[in-house]
């Protein structure tokens, strides 16, 4: 009995010790460091410009608009989250569906009726497959360079620039394989869209 | 060409990582100095003070066994009252109301077990004092506890003719100050620098571009036209819309707690959707670096078990059981998603191929991580019990959805969780030797000891853990007319995700076909029983083995020893594991994926 007491003490001791030390002292020193040396990113990577503060390049908007790139298919909810006042606030998430169902096949048949019509242009090019389906996260701020080039055509006629510049810009938005090999090569949406509006130089 | 290239680095990488840090874990939990020593040291040593614990105290097994679970059960206590209160107490800058007391206790297991289950969503859900005080704590001691228990059953078999099996108090807090910490602290100050969120702040808001029009329910209009703040749609004004003119980018304390959830197999994700969230794996290097971390310390210790036995043949062996099977899963998985579904190969206006862009199977994939690195990511995660996601597994293709949940299936022994996916393999390895032996007429041994009933008996309790916990579930869940409210989608694939997620608990593992709705009192309560089942019962099973090797002489090699480290061994020991598996689950899987599959 008197072994069992001790043992008991024991546990709670090292839940309280542990719970100090790996909940409050880890957690503070990272959170010290990292804003530190990573104050940008450790704040959610936010662009902010004059004051304004446009988005978080790493989490997607929607968009859907002739002038601007499109980017994934997006979940958008408006209910997640709200504001003091009770408005109601834009987040994302995934769809979850299997991608041999009908409910897919339903929202890929139209999203692609979507894409063909506002982008006439390029139609003699196939439209590349992350253009139609939602993203793991919904917030996906990227899309494939090959969506991105496919949308050329259109962007530039709508906001009036060659399709030169508009390749320009998806250049500057670009993030490169690692080493040309590994991982994606990737162009931000928001950025693009913010340099088309004149808010990015 | 340049994609075999991509999953062959993933699979070096780990090796070259895994066998030094398999040494570093051998000399610390041996009580060896090393280079750290010299900081953590007098930590150790105050910690023992403070709770006045001997530090070289031997326990026989059942007082092992009574402080890992008075050790867990006061920490689950903790952490249910935790969020059931975190709407009273403070670090709680969202507002977040306390949870019911179903999704409580489901969290509260679903952490101590090393499962990280999540019928949450953190970033709306929790506070960020319940993140940091509840979930980080006991992502360090649920994976400090596996470590803890591994090296207490190897104890059992490298000592002779004694009775204890060391001290709890001293493995964890070697394991948590001198392995865990240190691999956190370097991982999540690297995650900050590529853009994961470490900040008390709450939630920053930003201007949309394009805004969105709502009614005032918050249900999305379609078509409409957006001038300031009228909304019309086609030229008729709707007068009960609204304009949504912000997104929301939740902050929190995620990079420190990301770092462990990966590093201890927890699997737990600071944000709803996990590692799939830009804010919690935003490029290539933080994918890269947390998708490693997955399987680091499940492997490594294959090689610290090696070492502390004093025969590295034996860790390779099990290595190298562990390491094929996860490479031929890589390979199936890695084809089944690359290949696009029907529905998009058919549709003969899109574009599957690899020229500038991943292709393949993209719903469900983050554009950043493509093919390759969601695949392996998916393979890592589910062979390893960490259950943490960068893609959507419930959006897999069906066979590729299968070979992850068919990982999970098989007891969460291909490299497994920290600590439990060993001495989950190190039953089967005795399961093997005893099939072995009696296949030649001889007295079963393993590593010097001999195998009687005794060890038998807790062994095969050890391996059916999982299958039981998942068979039994599952079979209930689907026998309820309710069940059918928490699918996202119908007929066959609905059935797989309910298996997926019994399958999940079950494995400790966590992950989910994250469309099945699991927060009803019936699931949190079943999946929280199978998740403690599967966790307690093991580590009863391994304990009571540890605690009646110890005791036993120690047998002389002879010529007629069966050898454990050879490819024979290998070979048996993988056919073992996958009997087991496929005997237990092909019936359910022909309902669920393949059933989906042929279709």
């Amino acid at each position: 009995m008197k072994l069992f007491k001790n043992t008991v003490r024991t546990a709670i001791g090292f839940v309280l010790v542990m719970t100090v030390l790996c909940g409050i002292i880890y957690t503070a020193v990272i959170t010290g460091v990292g804003n530190i040396l990573f104050p940008n990113q450790a704040k959610g990577s936010i662009i902010e410009v004059d004051g304004v503060k446009y988005g978080s390049e790493l989490l997607a908007q929607e968009f859907s608009d002739e002038n601007h790139m499109w980017g994934r298919v997006m979940n958008v909810s408006t209910t997640t989250f709200q504001d003091e006042d009770g408005n109601y606030q834009m987040y994302s998430g995934p769809s979850n569906l299997s991608p041999e169902s009908k409910a897919f096949q339903d929202i890929v048949d139209a999203r692609v009726d979507m894409i063909l019509s506002a982008n006439p242009e390029s139609t003699p090019s196939k439209i590349p497959v992350d253009l139609v389906t939602c993203s793991g996260s919904g917030l996906d701020p990227d899309i494939s360079v090959a969506a991105a080039r496919y949308q050329v055509p259109r962007i530039a006629k709508n906001n009036h620039l060659t399709e030169d510049e508009v390749n320009q810009m998806i250049d500057t938005c670009t993030t490169k394989k690692v080493f040309g090999i590994f991982g994606e090569s990737t162009v931000n949406v928001l950025k693009v869209n913010l340099m088309l509006e004149g808010i990015l130089k | 060409m340049s994609l075999i290239v991509q999953y062959a680095l993933y699979l070096v990488l780990l090796v070259i990582l895994a066998i030094p840090l398999g040494k570093y874990i051998s000399k610390v939990m041996n009580g060896e100095k090393v280079w750290l020593s010299k900081v953590i040291r007098p930590c150790e040593k105050g910690i023992y003070k403070i709770l006045r614990v001997k530090e070289d105290e031997d326990m026989n097994w059942k007082r092992y066994l009574g402080s890992v679970l008075l050790f867990s059960v006061f920490g689950l206590l903790v952490l249910f009252l935790l969020q059931m209160l975190q709407g009273h107490l403070f670090g709680n800058p969202q507002h977040v109301d306390g949870m019911s007391w179903d999704l409580s206790l489901n969290t509260a297991i679903s952490f101590v077990t090393n499962t990280n289950w999540q019928a949450y969503s953190g970033e709306s859900q929790l506070s960020y004092l319940s993140q940091a005080l509840g979930l980080t704590v006991q992502n360090f001691v649920s994976a400090g506890t596996g470590i803890a228990v591994l090296f207490a059953l190897i104890r059992g078999f490298i000592r002779v003719k004694e009775k204890g099996i060391g001290s709890f108090w001293t493995d964890l807090t070697r394991a948590v100050l001198y392995i865990l910490i240190p691999l956190a602290i370097i991982e999540s100050v690297f995650l900050v620098s590529q853009g994961v969120t470490q900040s008390p702040n709450a939630a920053e808001t930003v201007q949309l571009i394009e805004p969105i029009a709502v009614d005032q329910d918050g249900n999305i209009i379609k078509d409409a036209v957006i001038k300031g703040n009228q909304v019309s749609v086609n030229g008729v004004l709707r007068e009960d819309a609204q304009v949504v003119t912000e997104e929301v980018v939740p902050l929190g304390l995620a990079a420190s707690q990301v770092a462990i959830k990966q590093l201890g197999t927890n699997g737990g994700g600071y944000y709803g959707v996990n590692s799939a969230h830009p804010l919690e794996n935003p490029t290539w290097w933080s994918n890269l670096i947390e998708m490693l971390s997955l399987l680091l310390i499940p492997a490594s210790l294959c090689f610290a078990f090696g070492r502390s036995i004093k025969d590295k043949k034996q860790g390779r062996a099990v290595f190298l059981a562990m390491f094929i099977v996860l490479v031929v899963a890589l390979g199936s998985v890695a084809v089944s998603e690359q290949f696009a579904p029907t529905v998009l190969t058919e549709n003969e206006m899109l574009d599957t191929g690899t020229n500038n862009q991943a292709g393949g199977n993209m719903e469900g994939k983050e554009s950043r991580f493509g093919i390759a690195a969601s695949s392996t990511w998916g393979v890592f995660t589910t062979a390893a019990s960490n259950g943490s996601v960068n893609s959507m597994h419930d959006s897999f293709t069906p066979l590729g959805g299968m070979v992850v949940m068919l990982l999970m299936q098989l007891g969460e022994v291909i490299f497994g969780g920290v600590g439990c996916g060993l001495y989950g393999m190190l039953a089967f390895a005795i399961l093997t030797v005893f099939i072995a032996g009696l296949m030649v007429g001889r007295t079963p041994e393993y590593l010097g000891k001999k195998i009687e009933p005794y060890e038998m008996k807790w062994a095969v309790l050890v391996c059916l853990a999982t299958p039981i916990a998942i068979l039994i579930g599952s079979g209930i869940a689907a026998a309820l007319p309710e069940i059918t409210d928490s699918l996202n989608n119908t007929g066959a694939h609905g059935f797989s995700e309910m298996l997926y997620a019994f399958s999940s608990a079950s494995g400790n593992n966590g992950s989910a076909f994250a469309g099945f709705g699991a927060d009803t009192v019936f699931l949190n309560l079943s999946l929280g029983a199978c998740m403690l089942f599967a966790r307690f019962i093991p580590i009863v099973g391994i304990l009571a083995i540890a605690g009646n090797m110890v005791q036993k002489k120690k047998i002389a090699q002879t010529a007629g020893t069966l050898s454990t480290s050879n490819g024979m061994f290998v070979f048996l020991l993988i056919f073992v594991v996958l009997l087991i598996g496929a005997l237990s689950f092909f019936p359910a899987l022909a309902l669920g994926p393949l059933a989906e599959f042929f279709s």
